[in-house]
């Protein structure tokens, strides 16, 4: 260890090798499977709505990667079948996440498929649920003396409405609940599905 | 068939290559004695310990030399410390107070969260990092800094993109992947300042005067070539999509902290434990277990924040089999630091910066231990999504990283200015701020997220129940988080107190420049 060269060479060769195998090795057998069939590209409110996802940081509590049954019973909660490497085909970034401060948000769009109950909840998530905590986010509305046309209304139950005048939804509101509704991963698993098994394995597979 | 032998395959080469590394030190291929050990020291220094107060004055003209860049880097580090914690405890708050300060998009919980992250990460613990290197490594070899005005550079592109960073993210210009969200265009302008910091301290590498590369250099030369390769790859626009980039995202985010941020406090440990105390560290070949083996396992863990997920199964198999062969390196690293400080404990009640090393070093010990545990399939079930992880982060990169740097700060400035702390009170209840806040802070998340899981786990309960009953230990975290923000301030004032010259010395011309 007395020489600067070759103790550089081998650091770099070992994340090298490292690199091989968590990054090329999978990122080649990945793109060798396509998008199932029943997947559809965003439109492109949705992702307009995809980049309001990003930017405010909803990923940092809701995770969009159902686990299989043998792990945690996210099915049983209808947060959808355990999703698997072809679901996520036009995902960029991908959003798979780490945590569930809130729920599992991939199916989202079946299980809750009103518009207004996402713009609602939005703007106040207490006023659906009172043990949230998720943030409200009052800066994508707007509050005005009354609806004009093409405005989208946000209903509100007593005490959480405004004294006076209508809270509407601003374009990015809009868009972030199309967004939301657009997370419908429900079509059949394709046949040669990608997914870490875990234990399922050892079982003899699903 | 071919995915069982490239796993099988991956996992033999680790092996064989520690295999042989063990080999190499039985049969004396690789001599590395108590002479070597020695080389850290400057002639005459070993045996005298670097306590408080004393030792103040450089006679070799090494010190003086990095003087300006260390100062100009630490700076920046606790400017972006005390930003990054006020954000870190509004995150925090925001959490159980969900209608507090809604109004403004910058401060909502999914910015807040990611601004104190980067700008901890990025401002404070690399920038701090790359003051302990730019100091240590010319003393360990025994030759002035070289190109000192470059790292000047470097630091004042480094604070312009972290800033830069800062304020796009809190605009919701983000590259949207964790540990990866400062927008890609900006990053380039991080690259480019590393490069300010490694020519000079390649360059000093090769114009050393002793033979031996010491332990500590090791680990920041190596983390010199890894840092750059994996944040530039990580960061090349357009490669990666769905789950292929999950999987380079968490190779990234996890080897940063394992072949960067890791390297760092412990390279800083490796020097300024035996510095301080006055002796070599216990065994200096077992070090090189502890390096070579954080390289070749620490290397593929990351896949383990994906458990369960959307990839290939022997791609997990390989991170979790990875993270429980760290216990090797580090019991090898655990071994020579603590029975170092065991042999010495006199030393923890002579020197303030010790303390704070030997509380970093210990949780590194346990912040590995926890990890290669957390990896383990059944135990992840339970603290995979939930607060758990979050506390688990907290003690390797706060508990150990930053408390390793607190003490290399604390260390370094008394021999930067020549000047000696004027109140070691405001250090003492600095290292208790910190400790008492970081032990509730960990204690509650862990407790709460364990609870949380395993509410999450129970088909019968509701998902509110998991956000309900984990309320409690969200607010105990504000109070730790709190606390460590205190000390930080505390931190910051006895920084400034050292660094502003008092009207009793002005007169006094002092060593620097």
């Amino acid at each position: 260890m007395n020489r600067y060269l070759p103790l550089s060479i081998l650091a770099l060769g070992i994340l090298a090798f490292a690199t091989l195998m968590l990054v090329i090795a999978p990122g080649m057998q990945m793109a060798a499977h396509p998008a199932p069939a029943g997947l559809k590209p965003y439109t492109a409110q949705e992702l307009r709505g995809r980049d309001q996802y990003v930017g405010l940081g909803c990923v940092y509590c809701h995770s969009q990667q159902p686990r299989s049954p043998d792990q945690g019973p996210d099915g049983q909660r209808g947060w959808g079948r355990p999703s698997v490497a072809g679901d996520y085909a036009y995902d960029r970034p991908h959003l798979l996440g780490t945590m569930r401060t809130g729920p599992d948000l991939l199916n989202v769009g079946v299980r809750l498929p009103s518009q207004s109950w996402h713009l609602t909840h939005l703007f106040q998530p207490r006023a659906i649920f009172g043990w949230s905590i998720m943030p409200s986010y009052p800066f994508v509305f707007e509050v005005k003396d009354r609806a004009e046309n093409g405005d989208t209304v946000v209903r509100l139950p007593p005490g959480y409405a405004p004294p006076s005048g209508v809270v509407v939804a601003k374009p990015e509101a809009v868009d972030l609940v199309a967004y939301l509704l657009s997370l419908d991963r429900s079509y059949p698993v394709p046949p040669d599905a990608l997914r870490d098994e875990g234990y399922a394995k050892a079982e003899g597979g699903r | 068939m071919t995915i069982g032998l490239l796993l099988a395959l991956s996992f033999v080469v680790s092996l064989l290559a520690l295999a042989f590394l063990i080999w190499a030190i039985a049969t004396r291929q690789i001599t590395l004695d108590g002479g070597a050990a020695a080389t850290m020291f400057q002639p005459g220094e070993e045996g005298h310990p670097d306590l408080d107060g004393t030792h103040l004055y450089d006679t070799t003209g090494i010190d003086r030399i990095s003087a300006r860049p260390v100062a100009v880097l630490l700076g920046g580090a606790i400017v972006w410390l005390i930003v990054g914690s006020l954000f870190g405890l509004g995150a925090s708050l925001k959490l159980h107070w969900p209608d507090w300060l809604t109004h403004y998009a910058p401060l909502t919980f999914g910015r807040m969260r990611t601004l104190h992250l980067n700008l901890v990460a990025y401002g404070w613990l690399s920038q701090a990092g790359v003051a302990a290197m730019m100091w240590i490594l010319p003393r360990i070899f025994h030759t002035p800094l070289r190109s000192p005005r470059l790292p000047l550079i470097g630091a004042a592109l480094w604070n312009v993109a972290v800033a830069a960073g800062a304020a796009a993210i809190a605009s919701g210009w983000t590259d949207g992947e964790e540990w990866l969200e400062i927008p890609w265009q900006i990053d380039g302008l991080l690259a480019l300042a590393g490069v300010f910091f490694v020519v000079p301290l390649v360059k000093t590498a090769r114009a050393r005067t002793v033979h031996h590369i010491y332990v500590t250099g090791w680990y920041f030369l190596a983390a010199m070539v890894w840092f750059p390769v994996l944040f530039v790859v990580a960061n090349l626009p357009g490669i990666h999509y769905g789950t292929e980039e999950a999987t380079t995202n968490w190779w990234f985010a996890h080897n940063v902290l394992g072949l960067w941020l890791t390297p760092l406090g412990v390279g800083t440990a490796y020097y300024l434990i035996p510095k301080i105390i006055g002796k070599p560290i216990f065994s200096y070949s077992v070090s090189l277990l502890g390096f070579w083996g954080l390289a070749l396992f620490y290397s593929q863990v990351g896949i383990h924040h994906l458990i369960g997920g959307p990839i290939p199964t022997w791609l997990v198999t390989l991170s979790v089999v990875h993270s429980v062969m760290m216990f090797i390196p580090v019991i090898a690293v655990a071994i020579n630091q603590h029975v170092t400080v065991a042999r010495n404990l006199w030393a923890l009640r002579e020197s303030l910066p010790l303390r704070f090393i030997v509380f970093g070093a210990v949780s590194y010990t346990l912040a590995s231990f926890q990890g290669s545990v957390e990896a383990l399939r059944s135990v992840n079930t339970i603290t995979h999504f939930t607060q758990y992880t979050v506390g688990h982060a907290h003690l390797g990169a706060y508990a150990f990283v930053t408390l390793v740097m607190f003490g290399a700060a604390y260390h370094i400035l008394p021999r930067l200015t020549g000047r000696d702390f004027a109140h070691p009170g405001l250090i003492r209840a600095h290292f208790w701020l910190v400790a008492a806040g970081f032990a509730i802070y960990f204690v509650s998340l862990s407790v709460g997220g364990i609870l949380q899981g395993l509410a999450m786990l129970d088909a019968t309960r509701p998902f509110s129940d998991s956000v309900i009953l984990t309320k409690p230990y969200l607010e105990a975290r504000s109070v730790g988080g709190a606390l460590m923000t205190l000390g930080h301030l505390l931190f910051a004032i006895n920084v400034i107190g050292i660094a502003l010259p008092r009207r009793a010395d002005a007169v006094t011309p002092v060593a620097a420049e």
